[in-house]
């Protein structure tokens, strides 16, 4: 099954190798990664989705713990947590598609931040599955380039 | 932090940390990045610098020195080729965890990343082959970063640890501030074991009817030996090692039931498939120890008590996890063991029988000289008072069927890499670190050409090791499974023709050396080598090209498929 990691690590050049690395070193999956300093600029939280049986994300969960950049590592799957994608789109403009176009980034939620004669990017903000979902939604009107962010996730508050 | 309150160049900051961490031996090589170093080295008599031939030379010697005295390796080559030759050798100390520290030169910090002249990004190639690795950026960083790589090496699992002093920041100067102790947030290894699974495992072996202590290098560099002999004598419990583990507990005792596993005893082997209650302890589960994993020990309730918890359940899912280390596991399940248990006199008799039925044995036809021969006789002629180390083919496990291994720390040998060229440099680097036992080699005719360099090294100090040049003019471990199981295709295995004259070679070098092409001069052989004080000494057992080692467990195979001899290779246990 998916896993939602949050790790923290030393906010030092080579600590994202070293967890990329140990994933492709040990055949893990890995879906996405993304990371970005915290409230301590010394430390990096990254967050990781993977996917795999019980005995591999233990496997995974316990690699991670034994890289000696790494200062904490919480497996969120299964504890309250949210988790945001950003996705980035541009998409082809015509005349006859334009109003559905507007609709459908109303129901997503998204927002237009460039528009062009013949383009428009839009920025989608949810859950991995939802970015999906959009992705899927939007793929007939003509997608042009999308960028995803990767999934980030953090522990729900008290 | 205690200041000394001096102002020293990087390189000074460099030698002093070593000399803070009682560093004796640096095994290094020179080159234009350290050029500052050697220039500090010139004038230093307190650390030895031994200078070897080739970097990973350095680094096996460096291990070899580990191994033998439990206290950290030291390496020190340049940048670039330097480095890279030095990956092998890290490679096969993070297989094996032993504790080691590699120091390599850098260029300049301003030109990192533009392809300078012996530039190399070992940091970066060494990351999945390092406990953990630095590049110090600052002269101010570097007595820190020393004292953590010495304090990662040598705590919880042992393993390498590489540190990257780029030119500059050993020329800078700053004042040397050496800091007492040693703090790393990332870093929290579990050394004590849980009490309650300690219990646990306590109440299960008291239970057992047929229980088995599966031994592994854990146990050697945790220092647990007299711990496991009290437990495996005060339960009764039979003892059986992979090849690091061998002599953790006595291989005389009728206890020991030798080495498991690929070419492991016939009966350690039968024990491991019919035992109700198996003790892993500083063990990982190597596939060459389970062989095919769903149908390793099929009946037993499995302990394992791990240092590092990534290995339990990795290759064997177990029953009763316990991490820490092995000497609190084993002190701690003597404490809490009750004085009742189980009568397994018929288990043991069950393993005797087997022992019976399938002796380790070989051929004495023909009046040929035979490896295990060779091996027997040293075993017999020092009564497993030697330190015992190989390199990596036949000849590798033939030395842990037929030499008695009695102490710990006695055989040193590549394991989880299988790094041919190994033996020799590690010989030398045990050699320096033990004076009071002599140091054995047994090589083969493969292997020894890979790091033969390294004869000038051990000529030059007169290190008195003993070669015992196994030489069947074949690659024998491949050549076997190409007999065995690739049709008699002997592709590229053949080195007869090509071999030099080992005598000539190593008198070349400046080291004593003799030929034996019969058990009768190889008896004699061994004895002049024993009694060879000078320096290294080499002799050239001219031994039968074709022989096998069994029994053996084909790669990926059960205990069931288990080849117990060459005339029937067909035959099934």
């Amino acid at each position: 099954m998916k896993h939602i990691i949050s790790v923290l690590v030393e906010n030092k050049f080579g600590s994202l190798n070293r967890v990329a690395a140990m994933f492709s070193a040990r055949g893990f999956n890995l879906e996405s990664i993304s990371i970005g300093e915290t409230e301590d600029t010394e430390i990096s939280r990254m967050t990781i989705v993977t996917r795999g049986e019980d005995q591999i994300i233990s496997q995974v969960l316990k690699q991670l713990n034994r890289l000696v950049d790494t200062i904490k590592v919480i497996d969120l799957t299964r504890q309250p947590h949210v988790e945001r994608e950003l996705l980035l789109m541009t998409l082809k403009l015509t005349k006859t598609q334009q109003h559905e176009i507007f609709e459908l980034i109303n129901v997503f939620k998204g927002k237009v931040v460039d528009i062009k004669q013949k383009s428009i990017t839009i920025e989608v903000i949810g859950s991995p599955d939802k970015i999906n979902t959009t992705i899927d939604i939007f793929r007939v009107y003509g997608i042009k380039e999308l960028a995803r962010s990767g999934a980030v996730a953090i522990h729900r508050g008290e | 932090m205690h200041a000394s309150g001096k102002t020293l160049n990087g390189s000074e900051i460099f030698i002093e940390c070593l000399r803070r961490e009682n560093v004796d031996f640096i095994f290094g090589y020179p080159g234009g990045s350290l050029l500052k170093v050697y220039e500090t080295l010139y004038e230093v008599h307190d650390i030895k610098h031994i200078l070897v031939r080739h970097e990973q030379g350095a680094t096996h010697m460096a291990e070899g020195y580990a191994r033998a005295t439990g206290k950290p390796g030291v390496v020190l080559v340049t940048s670039g080729p330097g480095a890279t030759n030095t990956v092998t050798g890290i490679a096969n100390a993070y297989m094996d965890s032993s504790p080691m520290v590699v120091f390599t030169g850098q260029v300049p910090s301003s030109l990192i990343g533009n392809d300078a002249f012996q530039e190399a990004d070992i940091v970066g190639i060494t990351r999945p082959i390092t406990k953990h690795n630095f590049l110090v950026k600052d002269v101010r960083e570097l007595a820190m970063t020393i004292r953590k790589a010495f304090y990662l090496a040598t705590t919880g699992r042992p393993g390498p640890v590489l540190v990257d002093m780029p030119k500059d920041v050993l020329n800078a100067s700053c004042v040397l501030e050496w800091p007492e102790s040693v703090e790393i947030r990332g870093f929290k290894p579990t050394l004590k074991c849980h009490i309650n699974q300690v219990e646990k495992a306590a109440q299960k072996i008291a239970q057992a009817k047929r229980p088995l202590l599966y031994i592994g290098g854990g146990v050697i560099s945790s220092e647990a030996s007299e711990e496991l002999r009290a437990l495996a004598i005060q339960q009764n419990i039979p003892v059986t090692m992979t090849l690091q583990g061998l002599g953790a507990f006595p291989g005389n005792h009728p206890l020991s039931m030798g080495m498991l596993g690929m070419h492991g005893t016939y009966w350690a082997n039968q024990a491991v498939n019919k035992c109700d209650l198996l003790i892993a302890v500083g063990a990982r589960f190597d596939d060459r120890v389970t062989g095919k994993v769903e149908t390793f020990a099929p009946q037993a309730f499995k302990i394992h008590n791990d240092i590092d918890p990534t290995n339990v359940d990795k290759n064997v899912q177990v029953d009763l996890p316990v991490v820490g280390d092995a000497k609190n596991f084993l002190a701690g399940l003597l404490e809490v063991m009750p004085e009742v248990t189980e009568n397994r006199d018929a288990w043991l008799a069950e393993i005797n029988a087997w022992r019976q039925q399938c002796p380790l044995t070989y051929s004495r036809e023909d009046n040929a000289l035979r490896t295990e021969f060779v091996i027997e006789e040293v075993s017999r002629q020092t009564r497993g008072n030697a330190v015992v180390v190989t390199d990596v083919g036949q000849h590798q496990m033939w030395t842990s069927q037929f030499y008695t291994f009695i102490n710990p720390r006695s055989i040193i040998s590549s394991g989880g890499l299988g790094t041919m060229g190994y033996g020799l440099p590690a010989a030398i680097g045990a050699a320096f670190g033990i004076n009071d036992k002599p140091v054995i080699l047994f090589c083969g005719d493969g292997g020894f050409m890979m790091n033969i360099q390294e004869l000038v090294t051990a000529v030059h100090h007169k290190i008195p090791i003993k070669i015992f040049l196994i030489n069947n003019s074949f690659l024998g471990m491949v050549r076997q499974w190409q007999e065995l199981f690739h049709k008699e295709k002997y592709s590229f295995t053949d080195l007869g023709d090509s071999n030099p004259d080992f005598v000539k070679v190593a008198e070349a070098f400046g080291c004593k050396a003799l030929m034996a092409d019969n058990p009768d001069t190889a008896k004699e052989a061994i004895t002049e080598a024993m009694a060879w004080e000078e320096g290294p000494i080499l002799v050239d057992f001219r031994v039968v090209k074709k022989d096998m080692v069994f029994p053996m467990v084909p790669a990926g195979g059960s205990i069931s498929d288990m080849l117990l001899a060459r005339l029937n290779p067909k035959t099934m246990v």
